[in-house]
């Protein structure tokens, strides 16, 4: 064996094959299954995509490093379902390019914080945390609300989701910049088509309480009030659990 | 630097700053409303200097061909430069973290400030900054050495580290903005990623024709290391960062899986970073400089085989021990875990050779502050993959995942094993390359030592405690078979640790000012009369006797 090793370090390229034959079977035989076999993600028929406005709330949030302290996964353990409810489901993030599982809880994990607290606890705790959390170290995002919500580009975003596997249609990508306004003012034209193209259940309210103005609030309030809701599948654990 | 090139090299350089700028240029203009323009004037900036730093030498006479008989540490003095500058910006602005989770007003209230921007400021700064800096500048330095061969060319080395340190510009000044991926540790966005695979492209290049044109039959063992290292990053840091801009004027991409194949792979890379980047490269550093320092061979040549191989195939396995109890199939987190456990054996055998390397030596580890960082970066790199392979057990995980006992054991392998073989390593490194006779004060060598040490021990018990704390209150019921605690309530026990924590990143950071301080110091005074070492010179100007190295 030592002899055979006292042959193979005399060529570079031998240790470069060998380098990399014995570093890829760990990674083939863990994560290329993943992709093929089912039962890797439940099927779940009532899963919604998120809306443009939520899509440009999750930019937000990933923008803001939200993710280096709230995780969005709730593990199987008794503790952690008690104090946020059922655990996560590989199908709940499926639309989610990256995930945001994170690694870290100096904050509370967020996976099924969407309808927990009102839209007035969301923008009163990111403009200034200790006002509705007296102990929270969580810095102030205030300026979200002052921000625009740049709305341009969305069909862009959303034409790019729709390439690595988002089922979103022509109409939703050119329509993602009305949309986003129409979600979060009620009274406006664009409102309605939020929900034709949407579904039902997804909320068209002023997020941050002003509908004249579409900010970055609104759109990160739009996103924290989706989690956990876009499908329903983790509340009912026995119809997903044998597939 | 610019003196030692041939005029051919000269105007290579000259054509590549120049596509380099019109990049730059292009990128500024059609990215006018995105922080992408602001990359784009950043690099044209970056070439700009690079093209008056060129010019300020295009007319030097040409170098003869006696640069041949040296070996060519241009690239390795600027290496070990910048990776000191990278060292004292990360480990400020890690410190300044750590004091903004004991109070969060300790900011400009500014978006730049807060902190998910600058924490993977302090992240990247550190790893990629100041590790990846070190690694290139002692892989060159040691590739060279143990090959008795010089480096290929004088040019591309230079655009290695050059090209290297401006993939982690765009990454640091791009969180500021609010640019990044969101992926742990590999936040940078689609074009700066693209970007570093070219410049490893040339690093691997680099490496094997240094290799090609060695004077030794046998590769020696940290050379193996350091070819793991580039191959191995290359292969997860392609994988993990495939995505689809949403255009080419746009910072923003969105990766190509979701879910839960989307965390497996990013806990594969993430782990795998830890593995090859901040592991193997640094053994690498320490298989060559340890023994050096120490005057003694290294203790098993059978070991180093069998850490080497055992650390290449069970560390790509171990990822997903991150992903404990979360959605992903529980057959991938037994493996996971398996070979975690697994992961010890060569782990172990790694830094059980580091120390038995040392026996006969200890009267030197006593006297020698350099070989004491060098001694003790082995002792923590043994606890840490200890402590690391335990934490990958099912039941510990439940208790340690999501609390800062993780941060603490990251701390332990960062600050005890990676910065203190990087400083062991550079303390003995400085002085052979800036020909002098030693460091310039060897009691700052020594307080820089006491001050990582304490600090160290401080960061790692601080969150030892409240990792614990932690992750028992979380889960403590009381009588009636409720929840004890709220979460408000363990985030409020853990202020006093918190404040320890930036106590001793603070001690830390002191130590590797003075270190910076005393290697500027080291630079400036007089080279000493002696000149070339005998022995620190390639073939053919020694005679050709293949000489057995420590280790055969």
């Amino acid at each position: 064996m030592f002899g055979f090793h006292y042959r193979l370090e005399r060529k570079a390229i031998g240790l470069v094959v060998g380098i990399i034959l014995v570093a890829s079977i760990g990674g083939i035989v863990e994560i290329a299954p993943l992709f093929t076999i089912h039962q890797t993600v439940e099927d779940a028929p009532d899963m919604r995509v998120y809306t443009p406005l939520e899509i440009a709330g999750r930019n937000i949030y990933m923008r803001e490093g939200c993710y280096a302290c709230h995780s969005q996964m709730i593990r199987t353990l008794r503790d952690e379902v008690e104090r946020y409810g059922p655990y996560s489901l590989a199908v709940e993030s499926k639309y989610d390019h990256p995930m945001l599982w994170g690694s870290k809880r100096t904050g509370p994990d967020l996976a099924r914080v969407g309808g927990k607290y009102s839209d007035e606890w969301q923008v009163a705790h990111l403009v200034d945390p200790r006002s509705v959390v007296p102990e929270s170290i969580m810095p102030a995002y205030d300026w979200l609300s002052r921000n625009r919500l740049k709305t341009d580009n969305l069909g862009e975003d959303l034409k790019a989701l729709r390439t690595v596997g988002v089922p979103y249609s022509e109409d939703m990508i050119a329509n993602a910049s009305s949309d986003a306004h129409g979600q979060a003012a009620p009274d406006s034209k664009e409102a309605e088509s939020v929900v034709t193209r949407y579904g039902k259940e997804t909320s068209v309210r002023p997020f941050d309480g002003k509908p004249e103005e579409l900010t970055e609030m609104d759109a990160l309030v739009a996103y924290l009030q989706i989690l956990g809701r876009l499908t329903d599948a983790a509340k009912k654990p026995v119809a997903t659990a044998e597939r | 630097m610019i003196g030692q090139l041939t005029k051919f090299e000269r105007q290579t350089a000259m054509l590549i700053l120049l596509a380099l700028s019109g990049v730059g240029l292009a990128m500024a203009i059609a990215g006018r409303d995105d922080p992408f323009g602001v990359h784009g004037v950043l690099v044209l900036l970056y070439a700009l200097a690079g093209i008056i730093f060129v010019i300020s030498g295009f007319f030097d006479p040409e170098p003869g061909d006696d640069r041949f008989d040296r070996y060519n540490d241009d690239p390795t003095k600027a290496g070990i430069v910048l990776a000191m500058i990278w060292a004292a910006f990360a480990l400020f602005v890690g410190d300044w973290v750590a004091w903004l989770l004991v109070n969060p007003n300790l900011t400009f209230d500014a978006a730049w400030s807060s902190f998910g921007r600058i924490r993977p400021v302090h992240t990247t700064g550190i790893i990629f900054g100041f590790g990846g800096n070190a690694l290139i500048a002692t892989s060159f330095y040691v590739m060279q050495r143990t090959s008795r061969a010089r480096l290929p060319d004088q040019l591309s080395p230079l655009f290695v580290i050059f090209g290297y340190n401006l993939f982690c510009l765009l990454a640091v000044t791009g969180y500021f903005m609010g640019v990044t991926q969101s992926r742990e540790y590999a936040e940078p966005e689609w074009y700066a990623d693209i970007w570093l695979v070219v410049v490893w492209v040339v690093y691997f290049l680099v490496y094997l024709r240094t290799l090609a044109r060695r004077k030794e039959p046998h590769i020696y063992v940290a050379n193996w290391y350091f070819l793991a290292f580039i191959l191995v990053v290359a292969m997860l840091h392609i994988v993990n960062n495939l995505a689809v801009p949403t255009s080419l004027a746009r910072v923003k991409s969105y990766s190509l899986f979701s879910g839960v194949q989307d965390a497996m792979t990013e806990w594969w890379y993430g782990h795998n970073a830890v593995a090859f980047f901040l592991t193997a490269g640094f053994l690498g550093m320490m298989y060559y400089f340890l023994p050096k320092r120490a005057g003694r061979p290294i203790y098993s040549y059978r070991m180093s085989i069998i850490s080497f191989w055992g650390i290449t195939f069970f560390y790509m396995w171990a990822g997903s021990h991150h992903l404990h109890y979360t959605a992903l199939p529980q057959w991938v987190q037994t493996l996971g875990m398996t070979f975690s456990l697994m992961l010890l054996i060569p782990s172990w055998v790694s830094a059980g050779n580091a120390l038995m390397t040392l026996n006969g030596a200890w009267d030197k580890v006593r006297d020698d502050a350099t070989l004491r960082f060098m001694m003790v970066a082995a002792v923590f790199y043994g606890l840490s993959t200890f402590e690391g392979s335990f934490m990958a057990i099912r039941p510990v995980n439940a208790l340690s995942h999501y609390t800062d006992w993780t941060v603490g054991h990251v701390h332990a392998g960062a600050l005890g094993w990676v910065a203190m073989i990087t400083f062991g390593s550079f303390y003995a490194l400085v002085p052979w390359i800036w020909k002098r006779d030693g460091m310039y004060s060897w009691k700052l060598v020594e307080v820089h030592f006491w001050l990582a040490l304490a600090g160290t021990v401080i960061y790692v018990f601080a969150m030892w405690n409240s990792g614990i704390v932690q992750g028992l209150m979380w889960r403590t019921y009381n009588d009636s078979g409720t929840l004890a605690y709220s979460f408000v309530d363990s985030l409020v026990a853990m202020r006093p640790y918190y404040i320890a924590r930036a106590v001793g990143g603070l001690s830390f950071l002191i130590g590797a000012l003075v270190g910076c301080y005393n290697i500027w110091m080291t630079i400036r005074t007089s080279s000493h009369a002696a000149g070339e070492f005998m022995g620190d010179l390639p073939d053919p100007v020694l005679a050709r006797t293949p000489a057995l190295q420590a280790g055969e």
